[in-house]
């Protein structure tokens, strides 16, 4: 996928990266989802901040300062319960909608 | 995030700014030390700015933000022009101030229900003339038995109540020497239960107090008395009150919120009905009749039956023996039926059309402020022009536009409104005061509730989109180009602003031109010849409970007059213009009854010469005089009942529908002068001897009267404790029951009119104040924006009167249409204002001139100091100033 597709997939990204690194900034997020996608997705860092301050206005993750390894302050995220289900929703979204376009392109 | 913090988020906008630009960069050093350059991090997070921005309105409340800024906008506008914002202030608070206080007098004396249940069906029957004049005579009070008929015909329909009058009466309390003045109100004993009622203390009157006259000496405290007079001591019930010469029993307290059912007086005692003196009586009618209709119960069938019984028992007791016309109104009386919620009184009567009258002068008041204002930010969109046009150029809508001077406005009014608040909470109680006279106190409940809060929201809404939305909408409608430019279309503004001043003109002319009729009416009535000398006369209402022979009165009088300072003294049955009335018809020479009714007064010998009352004709009263035997009438009591015969030594008769008619000779005729109201016209009028005998000519006792004492000079109050004394002390069981003057009494009859005029002057004051400094502020601005225009006239060689007319000339046209239209709203509105005035027609010149030459003056004083600044362009720093 293009990268400017990534917006409605933003959610589900930094959703499903909070939950296996447990806790992150947002540098870190970006970084993981670039590594974790074998460089095929890069996350238009200006799109990112943005889309954090939402996710944690609507309580799916929460924000606290703290110190990184070099002793730099940051802001660091994680997954709340309700983000937790919020993720289970998004998979199983787009899983259907993977199915779906797969559907429509092997359609003879 | 929850909207809580949200909101509070708008207040905390810098911190939250801080901390986003921080984790901003801090996601920059961080791909520093991932190795990636600086340049190359900061490109590819875009814009911090705009980063920023984004977040930030993610978490606040957007609408709550914007309003935040603009009041600080708002704000820093109003600052930059202390000295406009001020006046603007002032003015709007004293306008608001003063409608929040006529809302809470008409509030309390016209509108609030009484505190009962079921207001909303409280009606009370009055009576009318059987054939509707031009003035409806409407008549509220009934005779008792009368009073019962109706009771028993509308069961099943509705409960009647019978309320009297609340009188200040004499009571007594037995453990306490000093007589004190009360205020009394005979009530139906059912009418506490029918009303919803619970006492505080012991208990109320029942239906059960209804039943026998005379038999049910009880009496209940009202909440209000019990707290002031016995500080809400328990102990009262069970301690008993002497009033005249019954003595009552304190059986309970009423709720706390009830005073009464007539607004403007606070009931202190209640007693039952059954206790007074009249409750037999047929042909006395001393009460209202109220009624609560059942629900659902239709009131065109209920007032029918009620004018039958009625009209049935008038006929029944009229007989046969009366004049077939009087005979023929009262069997035709009509019978309505009017809503009560807030109870009944004489002074809702009496002041419910002065104060409305008063409402429209405040609300015009209000419109020439909200006028002003409107200039004032019409002005001030000049500075706020640029400002406008620079957001409309980033973006801003119509509405966030017109948001933010609707914000500037309100915040006007907010200000104005606290500073009206503290006026209106001041000076409702000053015109409450202002209408008390000393033996009536007008007291009404002005207690704050939600209606009155209710309102002044209201009031500031209204006000806010008066005077703001008009320069919102102008405002919000700037074209950035022009604006940027720096020129602007001024030609729309001013026309704008002086057809602000026109309106404002023609207000400020109904204010004054009212104002000036107002303050007609009361010196006409303060000026009023009375025919007799009023300064000086210090009246004494006296009353002997078993009676006394006139000559123990004429006794008591003597002694009187020996005491230091007294010229003379006379005895009268009550004093002239106490509204006291006794009248009858007359019968000439054996003729028939007069359909007119003649009014009499018995005065002793001697006071004729004690009021100064000139005799035009005959001789004063002797001291054997009689009535029925002498009389001595006024000029207009000839005119009517004897055509052109000649007075003295005629016959007539007071015709008396219970007995024989009483023949009277006159022996003396006398000017004429006022004998109830200042406000009505001479009425016929006999004076008869004190002295009063019956068939048999034994003389009869007298057990009232009112010593009439001309002081020689000085303050005839002062005298007024020593003579009581005097009174009291002559052994022969006379009793001074009220002191005043003759001057207080005149006074007590004007009270309203003297409010209205005062208060009428004081908004006619405003008024002018108001617009004359609106257009002092019109001429002024216009003068700063044709600088440039006045300065190359100059230069081309116009001089004084060329300058003049550039800066006025519109402005005077503007305040002449104003007058025109002020002048026709003025004379249309004369129609409705007629019932308060007296002796001045709204088409009277003169009234119509004061309006005309104190606008004229307000113009000429506003417009120099303009004028002035126009002559004294000096063209070439116009011109360099380019």
């Amino acid at each position: 996928m293009a990268k400017n597709d990534l917006q409605g997939t933003l959610d589900l990204l930094v959703l499903k990266t909070l939950s296996q690194v447990g806790e992150m900034h947002g540098y870190g997020i970006v970084a993981h989802i670039q590594r974790a996608s074998d460089d095929l997705l890069r996350v238009e860092e200006g799109s990112l901040y943005p889309a954090l301050h939402r996710m944690e206005q609507r309580g799916w993750i929460a924000a606290d300062w703290a110190l990184t390894e070099t002793n730099r302050k940051a802001k660091y995220y994680k997954l709340t319960a309700a983000g937790r289900k919020r993720l289970q929703e998004e998979e199983k979204n787009f899983e259907h909608l993977v199915k779906g376009v797969r559907a429509i392109l092997r359609y003879a | 995030m929850s909207i809580w913090t949200r909101m509070r988020n708008v207040f905390q906008g810098e911190r939250l700014r801080q901390e986003i630009e921080e984790e901003l960069e801090s996601h920059v050093a961080e791909a520093v030390e991932h190795g990636r350059s600086e340049v190359e991090a900061r490109r590819a997070l875009g814009n911090t700015l705009r980063r920023r921005e984004d977040s930030y309105s993610l978490r606040v409340t957007g609408w709550l933000d914007a309003l935040r800024e603009d009041v600080v906008f708002g704000w820093r506008q109003l600052k930059r022009n202390k000295v406009t914002s001020a006046a603007a202030v002032l003015s709007l608070a004293l306008a608001m101030g003063a409608c929040v206080s006529a809302f809470r007098l008409m509030d309390a004396l016209l509108w609030r229900p009484l505190p009962v249940a079921h207001p909303d069906r409280l009606y009370a029957l009055e009576r009318g003339p059987s054939t509707p004049t031009s003035k409806p005579l409407v008549f509220g009070q009934w005779a008792y038995p009368n009073f019962e008929l109706m009771r028993e015909a509308a069961k099943g329909k509705a409960e009647l109540l019978a309320v009297s009058n609340t009188e200040r009466t004499d009571v007594t309390y037995v453990t306490d020497e000093e007589t004190e003045k009360a205020y009394v109100q005979y009530v139906s004993g059912s009418m506490f239960d029918v009303f919803g009622l619970r006492p505080a203390q012991g208990r109320l009157f029942t239906a059960q107090d209804d039943r026998t006259p005379g038999a049910h000496p009880y009496a209940v405290l009202s909440y209000d008395y019990w707290k002031r007079r016995f500080g809400r001591d328990p102990k009262v019930v069970g301690k008993t009150v002497r009033l005249g010469e019954r003595i009552f029993e304190i059986v309970g307290v009423g709720p706390e919120t009830f005073t009464g059912t007539e607004p403007g007086t606070v009931t202190e005692i209640f007693l039952p009905t059954m206790m007074n003196r009249w409750v037999t009586r047929k042909d006395a009618s001393w009460h209202r009749t109220l009624a609560i209709v059942n629900p659902g119960e239709p009131i065109e069938p209920l007032r029918a039956k009620m004018e039958a019984v009625s009209r049935r028992f008038e006929r029944e007791r009229l007989g046969g023996a009366v004049p077939k016309q009087m005979y023929e109104s009262a069997a035709t009386e009509r019978v309505l039926i009017e809503p009560a919620t807030s109870g009944a009184s004489t002074m809702q009567q009496d002041y419910r059309n002065a104060l409305m009258w008063l409402a429209v002068l405040v609300a015009l008041v209000l419109l020439i402020a909200c006028a002003n204002v409107a200039n004032l930010m019409t002005a001030l969109a000049t500075s706020r022009a640029r400002e406008m046009a620079l957001r409309v150029a980033i973006g801003a809508g119509r509405w966030r536009l017109i948001q933010m001077v609707l914000v500037e406005s309100a915040m006007l009014a907010v200000l104005a409104a606290i500073g009206g608040a503290v006026f209106g909470w001041w000076s409702a109680p000053l015109v409450t005061r202002m209408i008390s006279t000393p033996d009536y106190p007008a007291r009404l409940i002005l207690s704050p509730d939600w209606r009155v809060f209710g309102f002044g929201v209201a009031l500031v809404v209204a006000v806010v989109l008066l005077f703001g939305l008009l320069p919102a909408l102008r405002a919000s409608a700037v074209r950035p180009v022009s604006a940027l430019k720096g020129g602007e279309d001024t030609h729309t503004r001013r026309r704008a602003l002086h057809g602000l001043i026109a309106v404002q003109v023609a207000f400020c002319f109904v204010v004054v031109f009212v104002a000036g009729l107002l303050v007609g009416t009361f010196r006409k009535l303060e000026t009023r010849p009375l025919g007799f000398d009023a300064s000086g006369l210090l009246l004494l209402e006296t009353v002997s409970p078993h009676g006394q022979q006139p000559e123990t009165w004429a006794q008591v009088g003597e002694s009187l007059r020996a005491m230091p300072g007294v010229e003379r003294v006379a005895e009268s049955g009550w004093p002239l213009l106490s509204t006291g009335d006794w009248n009858g018809s007359i019968s000439v020479n054996g003729g028939p009854a007069s359909t007119d009714w003649g009014h009499f007064l018995t005065v002793s010998p001697g006071w004729l010469e004690t009021m100064r009352l000139p005799l035009l004709a005959g001789r004063d009263f002797r001291q054997s005089d009689t009535f029925p035997g002498a009389a001595i009438v006024n000029e207009t009591f000839v005119k009517q009942f004897l055509g052109g015969k000649e007075p003295l030594g005629a016959y007539f008769e007071k015709v008396n529908y219970l007995g024989p008619g009483q023949k009277c000779q006159i022996v003396g005729v006398v000017a004429d002068a006022p004998y109830r109201w200042l406000r009505e016209p001479i009425l016929p009028v006999a004076f008869v001897p004190y002295r009063e005998v019956d068939e048999k000519a034994v003389v009869q006792p007298e057990s009232s009267g009112t010593f009439l004492v001309r002081m020689k000079d000085g303050d005839p109050q002062a005298m007024g404790a020593e003579l009581r004394r005097k009174i009291s002390h002559a052994g022969a069981g006379l009793r001074v029951s009220n002191v005043q003057t003759q001057q207080e009494l005149l006074d007590a009859q004007i009270v309203r009119e003297r409010l209205l005029a005062m208060l009428g002057f004081f908004f006619a004051t405003v008024a002018v104040l108001l617009a004359g400094i609106g257009l002092y502020g019109v001429l002024n601005y216009t003068v700063l924006q044709r600088q440039k225009e006045i300065g190359i006239r100059i230069a081309l060689g116009a001089r004084g009167a060329k300058v003049m007319r550039l800066v006025a000339a519109e402005v005077v046209r503007m305040v002449t249409i104003g007058s025109i239209a002020g002048i026709v709203l003025g004379l249309g509105t004369a129609r409705y204002v007629q019932s308060l005035l007296y002796g001045v027609k709204a088409s009277d010149a003169a009234m119509l001139g004061i309006p005309v030459a104190t606008i004229a003056i307000a113009v000429a004083l506003a417009a120099v100091p303009a004028v002035r600044r126009a002559l004294r362009v000096d063209p070439v720093e116009m011109l360099r100033a380019e």
